[in-house]
Formats: C-alpha cells, structure tokens, sequence
C-alpha cells in the first residue's frame, strides 16, 4: 500500500512537472506587450522598457524558466505584475474558498447520486425510467445554465437567497451555507446525473452476481446485503466516475463563482488570463494542477479501501 | 470529461446489421426527436441569411432592449441589435465551433487509438501517458489560459478543446481495437495476407464506427456546453454571435430585460439535450434493449404442467423417515415481455426425507437448478413460480414474501452453490462472511460467531482456520473456497442443505476430498442434502434417493440402488451409457436417444 501510493504520488509529482513546463512554454510565446499593458497608454517608451527589464521579460525562455521553478520549488510564485500581490497568498486564500464548494458538491452529489442509483436499481419500472430521463437532462443542461436559473427562481424572484456574494464561515456559518447552496445545487445536478446511472448500472451489476444469491441464502438481512455488500462491490467504478466529475467541477466552478460572485479562483483565472497575467495563471495552473493530483490520489487510495485485491497486490 | 468512453464501449460487441440501425433510430421517438431537432439546428445554421434581413451586427443605439415586435421579432439587445437575427448567426458560428471540437478529437483520437491498439508498442505508452495527463487538466482552466496566448478565437478555442477531448475517442477505439485484434477472424484475415490497412478497414472501422457516433454526440455537447460557458464569461470572440455571448450580454441585463436570458439558454439547452438523447437512442438501439414492456392486468398466461408421470421405483427401505420436503407439481417461469410465461421446471414433484441424500440428476438445462433455486425462495430476476407446492416441515413455502423466506435461509434450508469463487463477496474477508449470517440468525455475539467460524474452519478441514479467517476471497484456491461455502452453510445448524453441483467447477482432485468433507458431514449432523449434479458417479457415491430429471420433468425416481439396478426410462439408461463411455463428462448428454443407440458400436 505505501509503495502504491508512493507510485502514485511521484506519477503526480511528473504530471505537475509536464503541465507547469507546458504552461510556461505557451504563455512565454504569447509574449505581447505586457509592460505597456501593465503601465498603461500614457506611460513613456522609457518606463516601459525599464518595466519590461525589472519583469525579466528580456531574458531567454530557459533562464527564465529555471528562475521561476527554483523559487516555485520554495513556495514563492512571484508577484502579481498589475497587482503587485504574491501569487502564493493571493490563489491560497481564493483556493480554499472554490475548493469549499468543489468538496461540498462532491460530498451531496456522492450521497444523493447512491440514495437515486440504488433507487432506481432495485424499483426498476418507472421510478428507474424518470431517474434516466433526468439523468439525461441532468448531465446535457450546463451547470451554468441550471444557475442561472436557480438566481432566477430563488434569489430575484422568491428571495429566499443572496443572488451573489459569499459570506465567510468564520464570519457567519448561517450566512455561509446561504451563499454556498445555489451554487452548490447547480453544481451538483450534473455530476448527480452522472454519477447516479454509474451507481444504478454497477448496482444492477453487482445484484446479479453469485454471491449474492449466497448471502440471501445464509438469511443475512435485505438491507445488508445492498447496502453492505452490494453497494461496496458497486463502489468502485462509481467512484471512477465522481473522480472525473471531480476535474470536471473544477472547470464547471470557474463559471459558476463568476455568475454569484463568489471570491475563489474562477474571477481570478478569467481576470489574469485577459490581462496576461502571468505569474498569476502559472499559479493557477500550479494550484490545479495539485488539487487534481491529491485528489486523483485520494480517489485511488478509497478504491483500495473498497477493493481488497487493489489494496493486498 | 470522458466517463461515457467505457459505458460506450459495452455496446461495441453488438454491432452488425447496421444498414437497420438508421431506420431503427427513426422509429425510436427519443430518437428522432433528437435528430428532428438536430436537423432543425443545422437547417437554422446554414440557412441564416434567409431567415431574418436584420444585420445580426447592426447596432441601433437608440432602439436598445426593445420588447419583441413585427420588426423585431425577439427584440433587440442591449446595444440594439437584433436578438433573432443573432441567434440565428450564432447557431451557425456554436455550430461549426463545436463541429470543429469533435471533428479534431475524434480525428486524433480514432486515429491514434487504431494505431496504439494495433500497433502498439512505444505508441501505446506514449498515447496512454498523454491521455492521462490530457484527462488531468480542467478544460477551462485550458482554454483560458490558453487564450491568454492565442486571444479570444473562436475556432482556435474550440481547436485546442478538440485536442483535449482526443482522449475519450483514443480510449474507446483503443479498447475496442484491442478486443478484435487477436478475434481469429482478425487472425485468419492476417493469416490470408489482408494488408493492414484493409484489416483496419474492414474488420476493426466497423467494430468501433457506433461507437465513436455516440461519443460524437457526446463530445459535441460538452463542446457547446464550454463553448457557452467561455462566451457567458466574456472569453469568445466579441466580433462574431455565439450563444454564449448572447448569454454574457443578456446576464448583465437580467433585471431590465429578462426575457433576453430565455432565447439563448433555451436553444443551448435544447441543442445539448438533443444532443443527449441521440447518443442514448443510438445506445439504446446497439444494445437492443427495448425494454420488455409489462403486460397491463394480472392476466396470468396459461400454465402447463402436463407430462408423462415419472417412473417411480418403490421404497426398499422398511420405514421411511419423515417427510421433511414436499414439492408438488412445481412449475416454475420466466414472464415474458409479451405477456407468455416461458416455462423452465414443467410440474416437478418430488419429496427429501428427514437426514437423506437425495440426488437431483439431469444435464444442463433440464431444470434442475431452478428447481433448488425455487426451494430456497431465490429465484434470478423474472423467474417466478407459477404453479404447485412446496411444503417445508409442514409449511408451504411458495407464496411466502422474501422478508418471511429470510427466516426460514440459512436456518432451516442451507445452500451450497456451484462456483466457489464467485460465491464469496470479494470485498470482504472470509471470516466476515461466515460470522455475519451467523449473527443474524443465530442471535449470537460476535465473539461467540468468530469462535464458531473458526470451530467450521477446522471442521472442514483447512488447515490454518485462523489465517482462512482473515483471508479475502481471492486469497485461497478454489477447493478451500468451496470448503468455506460448505462451512457456510452448515454453520447455522439447518435441516436441509441443497448443494447445487457442489464439485463440477472444481479440479477432479479435489471433488473426490468435498465428496468426502460433504458425506462426513451429512453423516455427522444427519442433515438432509438435496443434492443437485449431472453426475450419476457423484449421486453412486453419496445418494440414498434418486430424482432424474429431464426437460423440466421429473421421469425416474427411487432408492439409488433400485435405480441403479434397474432403470426404467431410457433418459436414465442414457445417462449410464454415458459415464460408462466416457467416465462422467459433461455435456455429452444431449439428444440422450441417438446417444444410447450408437454407445454400443461406437466402442
């Protein structure tokens, strides 16, 4: 088990390596005028080559490279060029907030997706079909969409929530979970449709093996069979496919934060990538990049939690 | 971004008569809705100019979010241009956007899926790394940063979206190449000296071509999903009307105009959802899952039990014990989706007394198995039993609900099933196994199980019960899993073990030991076994009654000695032929009649 894991996290650790030195190469050849951006139309040609110095932009790609993957290694991303803010503080805080919602989807999605998918494998019949039907329109209509709409429907027209903004939990935890729901929801429903016709099929899968006539068989209880043995044996394929919904959210997350303003990374990528911010969407691309490797990493270690022969070879 | 690779790949076997497959998509009404609506899209995308005579770009400043009228149909937006000459341009620009997607990744990954699948070699790894690190990566993350290099384009967008999509296309035709290539029609082409290419061509395009339809379908949706979500966000290209874009500038006016917000959130949901249910109908169409429609009403189809009656042999025994199963005239079914009951077990009777071994003989498909399923209440999905009785000790078994049967599993009637391996729960150790039931229906503590369980253990002969206890399925051998399914099911002391073919999966070493284990056993706790086999060797060495059975009917029965003295019917005669032919195999059993008339010469 610790040398799996350890595999899996020096896999990790050259994935980072291949997506930052990707990154690096393409925005160094987007090159364009970031000094005069930055200083603005009046600035004179002087300031601006004296700013374009001070920035590095002058130097070689491999230098510059090296430079920045030293000091990555040590934790410093360098500074924002039109804030002046460190990278490092700036995504960490905006980090933690968008990973609150990731997780939090994560999590409702995980227990709503087994509640409809072992529904829909043991009724079958019609409760099965508009499960289908809703996983369908559940995984085709954008997350951004069903968020418009919830704004819509329950911020502008019944008031029932903030239609943007997001309250710390530290500040109020009823104000928290009030600007983490809708967003949360239309998250949600997307992964849910996915995750639960996984679930349904694997579910329906994993009923019809021997093993289960056996367990009927020794008199062990109907709820203990599915929800013991059945839905572990389903698990794994079902957590395959919440790993990948996991990458998905990421993205889905960006637009999301944007349409109720809430403070994670989404305003910042799309803010720093029309700017040319670069030291800024290197960061992000560093800070994804992890998440998707820890996480990968967490999803892997639960299958071996729920698959003893992943586990013991 | 890609999960729907390996559900589409289920349906890669079943392809072939594909020229039905367009006509069976048409008849589906998921499916043609979808490609009605799909058509319309296109027809709306390539005949844009003719549908409106407003300049989609026209701004008028002095008309801005106008309320729909003659002129304007859908209004004007917040610069004043108008809103249906925009949707309209912008179906045809999100169109071909998301067209370009799919048409990049599923050229890449096809492509390099033939090859990695073909060819493999370096190829494979390479193509197998780039995929997992393509996988990686948020696509939006992606695309935004990459349009900090390339600026806001549309079609470079939606290029390198193309590019990162490549992997659910590589993946699928990757899996799907590897399962022709060693197929021996594959081989006999290579074998004939087909080229590759044409191999290619012929034998593996046609394997994967519906497939890759449907995650077409699929890709292309997600393409349009993102597509609109960059526009939404302000990343597309301001020059030219997307969806996307016509959201982003209804978005900041949802409070003075929100009716702008519906036009286009209605056409990207209609488009994706199209999109949706054309790759579920072509699925659903590959696998040929109409789904078999319940019959309305409880018209019950007419049950047959009729037959010749078995030959019966009369008891040689001075007094019989007790009666402990009675089953009488079992018929036993499977509903049909057009209402008829296929029948599989045709009016079996047949009676196990208290501590016997009764032997339940027949080849394959002669119902045998339904008949011991039927008595533990544990019939598969869809089997029912239509007709006649089963009394246990006195109680009728048919008719109980599965919450009633439970009681009655494990405690009373016992199983042993046919394949050790796949019996055992593969997630969870053996000791959990054997001490669950045992807490259930026996009440005890789970110390007190454990100790029983490894008590069992020893009973049935493994030699290191403590480590069997802690081992998971997959960590012992056939034999002790069988050992362990034995141990199982005497460890809540029933009346009535029903060992449905307990040896045939196992090796010919081994099934002499569980022969022996289940004889010593029976004889030890005076249990009762029905014992289901194919094999009149097994039922010679531990049966004191005989059942043979034959196409759902019971046709010979009696004390095994009579019956083997003596038998009456010529499927019995047939079965001894058999094992004195060719020493008890399997499957050389059917067309019994042919078979009994050549055994002689055939010698």
């Amino acid at each position: 088990m610790v040398q799996f894991t350890l595999r899996r996290l020096g896999a990790g650790v050259v994935l980072l390596f291949a997506i930052t030195t990707i990154a690096y190469l393409l925005l160094y050849l987007s090159g364009g005028d970031i000094a005069r951006q930055i200083l603005g139309q009046t600035a004179t040609e002087e300031t601006v080559a004296k700013k374009a110095e001070e920035l590095g932009l002058n130097e070689p790609l491999v230098p510059r490279y090296i430079d920045w993957l030293g000091n990555a290694l040590h934790g410093d991303f360098g500074r924002s060029w039109f804030s002046s803010q460190p990278v490092a503080e700036t995504i960490t805080s905006r980090l933690a907030v968008t990973l609150t919602l990731v997780v939090g989807t994560v999590l409702i999605s995980a227990l709503v997706s087994i509640a409809l998918g072992v529904w829909a494998a043991r009724k079958r019949g019609w409760v099965d079909r508009l499960i289908q039907v809703l996983s369908i329109l559940g995984f085709a209509i954008p997350s951004f969409l069903i968020a418009i709409l919830l704004v819509n429907v329950f911020a502008l027209n019944l008031g029932w929530f903030q239609p943007t903004g997001y309250t710390r939990w530290s500040a109020s935890p009823a104000g928290w979970l009030e600007s983490v729901t809708l967003p949360i929801i239309a998250l949600s429903i997307g992964a849910v449709a996915a995750v639960a016709q996984q679930v349904r099929g694997s579910v329906i899968d994993a009923q019809r093996q021997d093993w289960v006539r056996t367990l009927r068989s020794r008199g062990v209880r109907e709820n203990k069979v599915i929800y013991k043995h059945v839905l572990r044996n389903a698990g794994g394929p079902a957590l395959a496919v919440l790993a990948l919904q996991f990458v998905g959210l990421l993205g889905g997350t960006l637009i999301v934060e944007q349409i109720f303003a809430i403070p994670g990374i989404g305003p910042l990528t799309i803010q720093s990538t029309t700017q040319g911010d670069i030291p800024i969407v290197m960061g992000v691309v560093v800070a994804t990049g992890v998440v998707v490797v820890v996480v990968n990493l967490v999803f892997d270690l639960l299958q071996g939690f729920l698959n003893p022969k992943v586990r013991l070879s | 971004m890609s999960q729907s690779a390996d559900v589409t790949l289920e349906v890669a076997e079943n392809v072939g008569r594909r020229s039905h497959l367009a006509r069976r998509m048409l008849k589906n009404p998921t499916g043609l809705f979808a490609i009605i609506v799909i058509a319309l899209l296109i027809l709306m995308a390539a005949l844009a100019p003719l549908l409106t005579s407003q300049d989609p770009d026209y701004a008028d400043i002095r008309n801005i979010l106008a309320s729909p009228s003659a002129e304007h149909l859908l209004g004007t937006d917040s610069a004043g241009r108008d809103v249906w000459a925009r949707l309209v341009f912008a179906t045809r620009y999100s169109l071909l956007g998301a067209a370009l997607a799919t048409f990049l990744a599923a050229a890449i990954g096809v492509t390099s899926g033939l090859i990695a699948g073909y060819y493999g070699r370096w190829f494979e790894s390479v193509s197998a790394w780039l995929t997992s690190l393509v996988m990686a990566l948020p696509g939006l993350v992606v695309l935004l940063a990459a349009r900090a290099v390339i600026g806001p384009t549309l079609w470079g967008a939606m290029a390198i979206f193309g590019v990162l999509l490549a992997p659910a296309f590589y993946r699928l035709t990757h899996a799907a190449v590897m399962g022709v290539r060693n197929e021996l029609y594959v081989d006999a082409a290579r074998v004939a000296g087909v080229k590759d290419p044409s191999i290619i061509g012929r034998h593996i395009l046609t394997v994967v071509r519906a497939p890759v339809i449907i995650q077409a379908a699929i890709v292309t949706l997600i393409a349009i999903a993102i597509q609109a979500g960059l526009g939404f966000i302000g990343m597309s290209d301001p020059t030219i009307p997307t969806w996307g874009g016509m959201l982003n500038d209804a978005f900041t006016k949802m409070y003075q105009q929100p009716l702008l917000l519906v036009w286009p959130a209605s056409i990207i949901a209609l488009a994706s959802v199209a999109f949706a249910l054309f790759a579920n109908a072509l699925r659903d169409e590959l696998e040929r899952s109409a789904k078999p429609k319940k019959v309305k009403g409880k018209a019950k189809a007419a049950v047959n039990a009729e037959g010749a009656a078995a030959e019966v042999h009369a008891e040689t025994e001075a007094a019989p014990r007790d009666l402990l199963l009675e089953v009488d005239g079992l018929v036993v079914g499977y509903d049909q989706p057009d209402g008829s009951l296929t029948q599989v077990v045709n009016g079996v009777s047949l009676t196990v007394r208290k501590g016997e071994v009764h032997g339940l003989i027949g080849e394959s498909g002669s119902g045998k198995t339904q008949t011991a399923f039927s008595i533990l209440g544990l019939l598969p999905e869809g089997g029912r039993v239509a007709a006649g009785s089963i009394v246990f000790d006195g109680v009728e078994l048919t008719g109980k609900s599965a919450k009633q049967m439970r009681r009655i599993q494990g405690k009373r009637i016992s199983y042993v099933p046919q394949e050790p391996m796949s019996n055992l729960d593969p997630s969870f150790t053996i000791g959990s196994q054997l001490v669950e039931p045992m807490r259930e229906t026996l009440g005890i503590s789970g110390k007190e199980a454990k100790a029983r369980a490894l008590d069992l253990l020893a009973k049935v002969g493994l030699p290191d019960p403590e480590k069997t206890f802690r081992s998971y399925p997959h960590q012992v051998s056939g034999g002790q899993a069988q050992r362990v399914l034995i141990a199982g099911a005497i460890s809540c002391e029933p009346d009535l073990i029903i060992a449905d073919e307990p040896t045939t999966a196992l090796d010919v070493t081994v099934q002499a030991d569980i022969l022996d284990l289940l004889r010593g056993l029976q004889q030890e706790l005076g249990v009762a076994v029905l014992l289901v086999t194919h094999n009149f060797g097994v039922v010679a060495d531990l049966c004191d009654r005989v059942s043979v059975m034959q196409k759902g009917r019971i046709v010979e029965t009696g004390p095994a000695r009579s019956i083997f003295a003596g038998p009456r019917h010529a499927y019995t005669q047939s079965l001894f032929d058999a094992i004195l032919e060719d020493g008890a195999a399997r499957g050389a059993l059917s067309h019994s009649s042919d078979r009994h008339v050549n055994a002689g010469g055939a010698k």
